[in-house]
């Protein structure tokens, strides 16, 4: 015990006076699927929840550093090799759908690899409606692709078992297109229909988003007004206050205030605010 | 049949003698701990992880026992030289190789019953201890009782495998046997690919002969229906019954091959 304890001190001293090592950076040395399957001998599901648990601790991993530049050049290889080794895993397709389309910094922006990811889970059950209801929204949301959103909803609403809404999603689809109710629609089910604590949080991150959205528009109307009367934007948020136009500053709904462009009266949320950067709406 | 069952008995006496029986206290740690874990690690589809888990830590495990005792059954008896003493008994060689084998699977089915209750008691506690979330997102209910179907075909696949260390024991040295006996296990794994043969090469001698292995050696991948329990997929009782009564003829085949080399054996 007490060598044991004189080789963890000089473990502690030698990280203090020479630095710790530095962590390693994550490799994919097997890419194929089909090898790990045939590699994993009769346990390739066991393998594939050692695949995700990584696809996942990369992602968040990534997610949450403070590098500079963020690579998620490994998410879509790991997903693919969960779902090469367990084609049921329906997390994972949804996970992956959705969290590779995000744009960097907090994915890698890559709604093309959530549409082949989403297909192939299709192709490995044409019976899960549920993937049709996300490639709907990724062409949605992510493509801005309404006639291809509106044809994936109708595809899963004509899965037996789908809900009634996934035709009045086509049908929305189809005959508006982008707008932020038809969003708050989507991001809602998916909320609702999520299979995890961070698809659910993600989507709640963007609903909030999307009342931010609500609110700017308002502020913007009222900006919009004081110009009118008054032959300029106002200079701040307590001009408006002072003048009984507001209660106080206003705050997005993550408590952060709204930044007012005195320039051009424009309204936005502040840099350092959870809800930055604000998304590009479909129709918009 | 009393003269097998004592030598049963025995067999498994030895094998908590020398502690075989400590790998379920490895795999109550491994799922206990996962449990844990995996709620700090992954996001979500827990009990999907530990189903996955634990089954496949009992065919693992099983695997092993299988292996390492099944090929030392008859080799330690001869080796001991305790041979001489057990067939001057009133036993038979067949009695003997019976009651060895019924032994080692006596020995596994206490051992796979144990980790199906520790597979049942966490994945129950999770379900009683864990958020709500854990359960909503299951394609298979958290206690699905066709678990047990998952584990009775590792179970008649873990007999063949016995059957098959058993045999290569009753002429060959451990390491031969182990070495034979996993590369059957592999072999089975894969063999569905000597069906397809004809499709990778032009000779047809070639193909009808990688068919005929295909119908000679262990087809043991059909026993795995781990990942279609999981997923809450169909797995019909005549699969299963089919399958398991294939592992029963064959473990039948194995064991009366493995009886006509032990009664051949000279032990002068």
């Amino acid at each position: 015990m007490l060598l044991l304890g004189a080789a963890v001190g000089a473990e502690v001293l030698r990280d203090g006076l020479y630095g710790e090592p530095a962590p390693a950076q994550s490799v994919l040395y097997i890419r194929s699927g089909n090898f790990l399957k045939r590699a994993s001998v009769s346990n390739a599901s066991l393998l594939a929840d050692t695949y995700w648990i990584r696809a996942v601790q990369y992602y968040g991993g990534t997610h949450r550093s403070k590098a500079s530049i963020k690579s998620y050049d490994l998410l879509y290889p790991l997903l693919d090799i969960v779902t090469t080794l367990d084609p049921d895993f329906t997390i994972v397709y949804r996970f992956g759908a959705i969290f590779l389309a995000e744009r960097y910094p907090d994915g890698p922006g890559r709604p093309d690899l959530s549409v082949a990811l989403l297909q192939k889970g299709i192709r490995a059950d044409p019976l899960k409606w549920r993937y049709e209801q996300d490639l709907g929204f990724i062409y949605y949301w992510y493509l801005h692709d309404y006639g291809r959103a509106a044809a994936a909803f109708e595809r899963g609403a004509n899965v037996p078992g789908a809900p009634w809404w996934m035709r009045s999603l086509a049908a929305v689809m189809f005959s508006t297109g982008g707008d932020r109710r038809t969003s708050r629609a989507l991001w809602q089910q998916l909320r609702e229909t999520a299979d995890n604590e961070w698809l659910r949080n993600n989507a709640a991150w963007r609903l909030a988003q999307l009342d931010a959205l609500d609110q700017i528009d308002q502020l913007e109307t009222i900006v919009r007004t004081w110009a009118g009367r008054t032959g300029a934007p106002p200079d701040s948020w307590q001009t408006l206050v002072r003048a009984g136009w507001l209660r106080g500053e206003p705050l997005d709904p993550t408590g952060t205030p709204y930044v007012l462009d005195a320039g051009t009266g424009r309204v936005g949320v502040r840099a350092d605010s959870r809800l930055f950067p604000l998304p590009v709406e479909p129709g918009a | 049949m009393r003269v097998i069952g004592t030598i049963a008995i025995s067999v498994f006496k030895e094998s908590v003698r020398d502690k075989v029986l400590y790998n379920l206290v490895l795999f109550a740690v491994l799922l206990i701990g996962a449990s844990y874990l995996l709620g700090q690690l992954t996001a979500g589809q827990d009990m999907k992880i530990i189903k996955d888990l634990g089954l496949s830590a009992t065919s693992i495990f099983g695997l092993f026992i299988a292996v390492f005792i099944g090929i030392g059954l008859v080799w330690k008896e001869v080796e001991r030289r305790s041979i001489y003493s057990v067939l001057s008994k009133p036993i038979t060689r067949v009695q003997f190789i019976l009651g060895k084998y019924a032994g080692l699977v006596l020995t596994l089915a206490v051992n796979l019953a144990v980790m199906t209750v520790a597979l049942y008691a966490v994945l129950g506690a999770m379900m009683l201890l864990g958020p709500p979330s854990l359960v909503l997102v299951l394609d298979a209910p958290p206690l699905d009782p066709r678990l047990l179907l998952a584990v009775a075909l590792i179970f008649v696949q873990l007999a063949l495998v016995t059957a098959l260390a058993l045999f290569f024991s009753t002429f060959s040295s451990p390491i031969l046997s182990a070495v034979f006996t996993f590369g059957l296990y592999v072999v089975g794994q894969f063999n569905a690919d000597l069906k397809q043969f004809d499709q990778v090469v032009n000779s047809s001698a070639a193909a009808w002969l990688a068919r005929g292995l295909y119908y000679v050696l262990p087809n043991l991948a059909p026993f795995d229906i781990k990942a279609l329990v999981v997923h809450g997929r169909p797995v019909s009782t005549g699969y299963v019954l089919l399958t398991a009564g294939y592992g029963v003829v064959y473990v039948t085949f194995v064991l009366v091959a493995a009886m006509l080399v032990f009664a051949r054996r000279d032990f002068k």
